[in-house]
This record gives C-alpha cells, structure tokens and sequence, in this order.
C-alpha cells in the first residue's frame, strides 16, 4: 500500500520535537507528549467519545472493543504516537504507523470540542518533529478528496499531492 | 439471481469470492466469475485462475470462469451491463497499515458507472 508515487527530493525543514507546550487559538494550554509503550486509557476514551461523522476512511473504528484493537495495533508496531493533552484530557492524537519501504503512514485525529484552534497542525508538526529525531525519513498520508480543509493543513505543513486516482489524495513529505 | 464476480490477482479479490459463494450457495444463485488481468497484481490471470478453481472445487460449486480483456473496471461494468447480471460483486477494498480503507479504481469506476447493482465486499 506503499505510494507508487515519489516523494519530494528535499528534505523538509526541521520541525519541533516533543515535550511542548502551547496555547491554542482559544487561549488553551495544551501539551504535546510523546507515548509509545502502552495504550493510555485516556487514549481509548477519546475515541469512544469521538463523533463518527469526523472518521476518515472507516479509522477511528466504533465500539470499544474494536477501538482498543486497533490502538493496540497502532502502538505495537515500531510507530510513533504524539497526543494533545489539556490537562489530563487527551485531545488529539497524532500517529506514524511503519509501512513496508522505510515509509510511514501518518493520521491525526483531533476531538470535536477542540478542533479549529491550531491543535491539528501543532499535532502534526510535532509527530514529524518526533519522527526526525527517530530517523524518520518518508511520510504519506491519504485524505478524502473532498476534505478541502484538511488537505489544507497537510499542504501548509509542507506534503505535495502525490497522486489521486481514487476517492481519496495521497500525500507525501521528506524528512531527512 | 445471476451474480457476476471480478477479480484481479489480489488477497482482496480472493477474500470476495470466498464471500460470493457463501451467497450464492446460500440463495441459490448462479455465479460467474471474471478474471481480469492488470499487470501490477501479484497473480496472472492464469494463476488467478487456478486459485478461483481450487476454491470452487474445495467448495464443490460449479461457476463459469471467464476472462476479461482491457480496462478491468470498464470491462466488468460492460461485461455485467450487456450480458444481464443482476449484481457485480467485487473486492471493497484493502487497508492501509493505520487501518483506513482504500478503494481501488476498479471499484471506484463500478460504484460510480454500473447501472447494474454493485456489492463491495469488506
């Protein structure tokens, strides 16, 4: 499922690496936090909490079973995983995922209360901070093709179009 | 009913048919299936075939087995509209390493252009 496609020959900038803090557009403090061990339960209440008319491409999954199977999926697999905390809520998660061909695949999710204040593109700027630090090189990401906002915020981060033969825009970025 | 089939050389295409026969062993209908060819699969046509074979056998179901030239999405979506099937059914799509699911063209293409009823098998 890698992207056929090429990713772009320079390297993007350096991006900040977690721990951080910063205020949101709400005038929120909120803490990006790197967490690779175990599924936090806060973690696994975000996303039972989370609004199905925000999934993308059938992820996150509904129900609390499937919710814990797939985050431990997304935990055990040599990824990377940065969450927004305001306070000792979780608020958003950002995660890498390991494909085959030294590339990762990259999903943020942020909880409905909380989006539109800058947390998603803190979320990502500070995943691809992370991922540098950990030699990191590719990352891709897919979206619907209609999600004009979101594609957005992956293009002002600094990924190109790579490819949209289906419903969905394939991104990539280079990182080192 | 009469159900056609489309598979091309993949995992997914293989987890359909396992679900087509179940349906159609179930309802009593008849199934053909239509193997298409396109070059970045990871079975030929040929060997494709031999899978479908196997499982149909394994199954003791007797379907017809056909192959198909050309644009596969295009070509299954003729195939399905001009010889009277009542269902298309194809794989519904893989899953990246995250988990999100991802449409091939051929299904993107039937969804969009068959007038004639299309299952997405997941």
């Amino acid at each position: 499922m890698s992207p056929g496609p090429t990713y772009p020959e320079e390297p993007a900038d350096p991006f900040p690496a977690p721990p951080r803090t910063v205020e949101d557009g709400k005038d929120r403090e909120i803490r990006f936090v790197a967490l690779d061990e175990e599924v936090p339960e806060r973690l696994v209440e975000m996303y039972v909490a989370f609004d199905p008319a925000d999934r993308a491409q059938g992820v996150p999954p509904t129900g609390e079973g499937a919710i814990r199977e797939w985050l431990s999926g997304l935990f055990a697999g040599g990824g990377y995983n940065i969450v927004a905390k305001h306070g000792e809520r979780i608020v958003g998660h950002a995660t890498l995922v390991p494909d085959t061909d030294e590339a990762y695949e990259l999903a943020i999710f942020v909880v409905q209360g909380y989006q539109g204040a800058g947390i998603g593109t803190e979320l990502i700027h500070t995943l691809l901070g992370y991922g540098q630090e950990e030699g990191v090189k590719k990352v891709w990401l897919t979206v619907e093709r209609w999600n004009h906002a979101a594609k957005h915020l992956y293009e002002k981060v600094g990924f190109h179009e790579s490819g949209t033969e289906a419903f969905e825009v394939e991104m990539t970025i280079r990182l080192r | 009913m009469d159900v056609l089939l489309g598979v091309g050389g993949s995992d997914d295409s293989l987890r359909a048919l396992d679900w087509a026969l179940r349906r159609v062993r179930s309802a009593g209908d008849s199934l053909t299936v239509a193997v298409v060819s396109n070059p970045e699969s990871e079975r030929s046509p040929e060997e494709m075939e031999e899978a479908v074979r196997e499982r149909l056998d394994e199954a003791d179901f007797e379907a017809e087995i056909r192959h198909v030239k050309g644009n596969p999405g295009s070509a299954l979506v003729r195939l399905a509209e001009e010889e009277g099937f009542d269902e298309l059914v194809l794989g519904g799509g893989e899953e990246s390493p995250m988990g999100k699911i991802r449409m091939g063209n051929v299904s993107e293409y039937a969804l969009l252009n068959s007038h004639v009823t299309v299952t997405l098998v997941r």
